[in-house]
């Protein structure tokens, strides 16, 4: 069952052919993909974060003047006109295109195992498009921070998601100002000056926002516990006042509009302490120091080689494989490919019985892979994870999506699973025999009950149905 | 055999399909039918809900000043709160729970907490629902546990309780048999290909367990938005996820043999920015919330007077207004029981107060209870869940928190 765990539990699913590609060597088949940076497979255009950005406060202004508007004009007429969003309206088509491309590129690509990775590092560094203000470019992060550095280092990769505006966007540093900032300072002398003038107007105050901070420690780093204390999320948050999205207005404006920008002028300035070491003022740098640091502490290696062990081998993650993937991770300074090395080593990630419950995402890209299909409309790929609840790019929370089978595995979502693969089963044309069908997407997990029900289903489209729903399927 | 066969029918499954073997993979029936027995639904607020906007403390001296723009007036100003006591408002947009607590159907707790004392929110969710003191040592929720205990001690079987989502949260995992049915309609599904596919597991335990429960809540849904005698109404589009979700509780609940508990989630209280105060985002949020439990109310109908709702969340949030025009992640924060069972119209707060000493780690609401007690009294109150079961199995090394009395009517 080598071949089989290679391309279902490391892959994506098998397409056909896959098997036998991989049969030779399957440990040199993972071991291949995870050299260089991971491209989408595929090719739907897609515009990049800062264009799209660019168009979000065009689109801003055009809610402020229509605001203004509607506040000038008669209210009756304007409360029963539809709600137009413009802001939402100029992000729809770049969301949209986002998900038809990822979905097809997990169809289609070469490198399985490599966008298995890319899918787990965007769930970690997970953004959420339930948020208005990255509705548009939660989809970026993916492509523009992740799939460059997946098979590099982690401090490139941590750097490159942290500085990333829809991350800054997401976790609200942009507008997260140090007390003694020179913009608060300016503001405290301009507030003295108008409390002079009118006694009741409050001073407008500044301060910082940890959820940043928080969050790159707790689900980025080290881990909740990981063993830092409220203090050092605060004094974190400090170091990290600055960054910040460029081309916005008022105190947001400078910077290349659209791409991560430091404004000092937003700074907590001096030494700050964090985990008991002393940071001293360097601007940008310090924060970066910090993450430098963060990412080849103990505790971050054992945090991700516990996630990656919990995603490939079992929800339950055996000890023995993290210790394993904790010191590969420590050892090489965070060197991922080292990292997958150890994990396609580890002999409890080729235990032929422990499969995982697959998430929607797994059933749906591997139904792709298995019927050889890649979807052409946005729509097909949208409705799909309505109905299954994984709603593209939108986890709800930072902490991205759960990747235990409890989490997924309520009746109620099966029945949904039902109804989507007797979907796409409906609209699918057989073009083999089924039991191929099963034997070049399952190979010898096919069970001869499945094969049985196969040849006896009533129509082609209701044994692709079995198929798709049968448990060797619905596991990885 | 035939006559537990049809009340196992996904609306007309097999019916059509008699040529086919009804597999032993669909057992028996899981729903007795029960009579008046109390009602129980639990509403799971994530994101850490900001208690000091949901139930403003406006009479206390540091309230405003700490809040900010975020703060809520007292009751008489502009867009002030819902008056409740002289210390304690309703935000503005519950104007349901206000009436349920002029009703005498509310109670208000400030102050609470879950025994979590860190500030992540997916550990303090895992405490608010493993019913321990700490995030790991479980896989199971306190809901399943008392459900457990409630079989173990002769009660009903089968499964008691819904998640009204296509997954089954924390809260409700165990031992004890729960369903899981999210409100998107699930169309009509071929019945020869269920058939096939309980036929199909029939060797495989975990999915035809599965799949056997999900036929069943279809039954049920269906009987419940649908009741024998009248005529099938078309029902609007849910306006709004929770309400949706909420409606769909009352109609599981409703159907004969129904679930008698119900566990729904919200989320989207992480209000890190740009919170608002009387309007904005989370004024949006807290009227969302009202409404739901408007329909809730709506929807079970002459099960109102035997009915609990208990509304919690993680954690609060900072006392103080962020940079951000938001709040941080905090400690202290409120929490309601509401229904016709509920013996209400009181706030229950041991309050600590908002000055600088008072704030816990200089930041956050200090709780004064453990909502433990909460959950405790309910089970035992309402549920009738035995004490013993409550202090060891159900929330083990709870000692501290001792059940608080009388918050169900007689």
């Amino acid at each position: 069952m080598q071949t089989e765990i290679a391309v279902l539990r490391f892959g994506l699913g098998a397409r056909p052919g896959e098997l036998a590609a991989a049969a030779g060597d399957p440990r040199a088949w993972l071991m291949a993909q995870v050299r260089a940076a991971v491209p989408l497979a595929g090719n739907t255009p897609l515009a990049p974060s800062d264009q799209i950005f660019i168009e979000l406060l065009a689109a801003r202004d055009e809610r402020e003047q229509m605001k203004a508007g509607v506040a000038a004009g008669a209210a009756g007429e304007a409360a029963a006109a539809p709600v137009f969003n413009p802001v939402r309206e100029a992000y729809l088509p770049h969301y949209r295109a986002q998900v038809l491309a990822r979905a097809q590129s997990a169809a289609l690509t070469a490198r399985p195992f490599a966008e298995r990775l890319v899918h787990f590092w965007s769930n970690h560094f997970a953004v959420s498009a339930d948020k208005g203000a990255v509705f548009g470019v939660a989809g970026t992060l993916e492509n523009e921070a992740i799939r460059p550095h997946v098979n590099g280092r982690f401090i490139d990769l941590l750097m490159a998601v942290e500085q990333h505006p829809a991350m800054i966007a997401f976790l609200d540093n942009q507008y997260s100002v140090g007390k003694d900032s020179e913009l608060a300072s300016l503001a405290a002398r301009r507030g003295a000056r108008a409390r002079a003038a009118l006694p009741d107007k409050p001073a407008r105050e500044f301060g910082i926002n940890e959820n940043l901070a928080r969050e790159i420690l707790e689900l980025h780093t080290l881990g909740v516990n990981g063993g830092y204390s409220q203090s050092d999320v605060t004094s974190f948050a400090q170091i990290i006042t600055g960054w910040s999205i460029g081309g916005g207005k008022g105190r947001l404006a400078g910077g290349t509009p659209g791409r991560f920008c430091f404004r000092e002028n937003l700074h907590e300035p001096g030494a700050k302490s964090f985990l008991g070491k002393t940071y001293h003022e360097d601007g940008l740098r310090q924060g970066e120091a910090v993450l430098e640091d963060l990412a080849g502490h103990p505790a971050t290696a054992r945090f991700i080689a516990t996630k990656l062990v919990r995603h490939f081998v079992a929800d339950d993650a055996p000890p023995a494989a993290v210790e394993r993937l904790a010191r590969a991770f420590h050892k090489s300074g965070g060197d991922l490919p080292t990292v997958y090395a150890a994990l396609i080593a580890s002999p409890e990630a080729w235990d032929a019985d422990a499969r995982k419950f697959k998430t929607p995402e797994d059933f749906v890209f591997s139904t792709f892979r298995a019927l050889d299909m890649s979807p052409r409309q946005p729509e097909e790929v949208l409705r799909s994870f309505e109905l299954l609840g994984q709603r593209q790019f939108t986890p709800g929370s930072p902490a991205g999506w759960p990747d235990t089978s409890k989490s997924w595995d309520g009746s109620d979502a099966l029945m949904h699973r039902v109804l989507w693969a007797s979907r796409v089963a409906g609209r699918y044309t057989l073009a083999t025999d089924p039991v191929d069908l099963a034997s070049s997407s399952l190979g010898g997990y096919a069970r001869p009950e499945t094969v049985t029900a196969l040849r006896r289903a009533a129509s082609s489209s209701q044994a692709v149905a079995l198929l798709l729903m049968s448990p060797e399927f619905q596991r990885r | 055999m035939r006559r537990s066969h049809s009340a196992l029918t996904r609306r007309r499954f097999l019916t059509g399909s008699g040529a086919l073997a009804v597999s032993a993979a669909l057992p028996n029936v899981l729903f007795a039918r029960t009579g008046g027995s109390a009602r129980l639904v639990v509403v799971i607020l994530r994101g850490a809900l900001d208690g000091l906007a949901a139930v403003p403390p406006y009479a206390d001296p540091n309230y405003a000043s700490l809040h900010r723009e975020l703060a809520i007036s007292a009751p008489g100003a502009a867009d002030g709160a819902l008056a409740l006591d002289h210390t304690f408002g309703l935000h503005p947009s519950l104007a349901f729970l206000h009436e349920r607590y002029s009703a005498g159907e509310l109670v208000v707790f400030h102050a609470v907490a879950s025994p979590y004392r860190d500030r992540s929110h997916f550990d303090g969710q895992n405490v608010l629902e493993n019913g321990l003191a700490k995030p790991i040592g479980t896989a199971d929720g306190w809901l399943n546990r008392a459900l457990a205990a409630l079989q173990r001690g002769g009660g009903r079987s089968g499964e008691r309780a819904v998640a009204i989502s296509q997954n089954v949260p924390l809260i409700l995992r165990g031992d004890a048999p729960v369903i899981s049915k999210s409100p998107q309609m699930t169309p009509d599904i071929d019945e020869e290909l269920l058939s096939r596919l309980a036929d199909l597991y029939s060797k495989d335990d975990w999915f035809s367990a599965r799949l056997s429960e999900a036929v069943q809540t279809e039954k049920l849904a269906d009987e419940g938005a649908n009741p024998a005698g009248q005529a099938a109404a078309p029902k609007p589009a849910a306006p709004d996820r929770v309400g949706g979700v909420a409606r769909m509780a009352a109609t599981l609940m409703r159907s004969e043999g129904g679930p008698e508990v119900a566990v729904i989630e919200a989320s989207g209280w992480d209000t890190h920015a740009n919170q608002g105060g009387a309007t904005g985002a989370l004024a949006q949020r807290l009227a969302g919330l009202d409404k739901a439990l408007r329909a809730l109310k709506e929807e079970l109908g002459s099960l109102w007077p035997q009915t609990a709702v208990l509304v919690v969340t993680e954690f609060g949030r900072t006392a103080a207004m962020n940079g951000t025009r938001g709040t941080d992640h905090g400690t202290g924060s409120c929490a309601f029981l509401a229904g016709g069972a509920v013996r209400g119209g009181r706030v229950l707060a041991d309050w600590p107060g908002l000055a600088r000493t008072a704030l816990l780690d200089n930041r956050d609401l200090r709780p004064t209870l453990d909502l433990r007690s909460v959950f405790k009294a309910v089970l035992n109150e309402h549920m009738r869940v035995d004490a013993r079961a409550l202090a060891t199995r159900v929330f083990p090394d709870s000692n501290g928190a001792r059940p608080l009395q009388g918050l169900i009517r007689a």
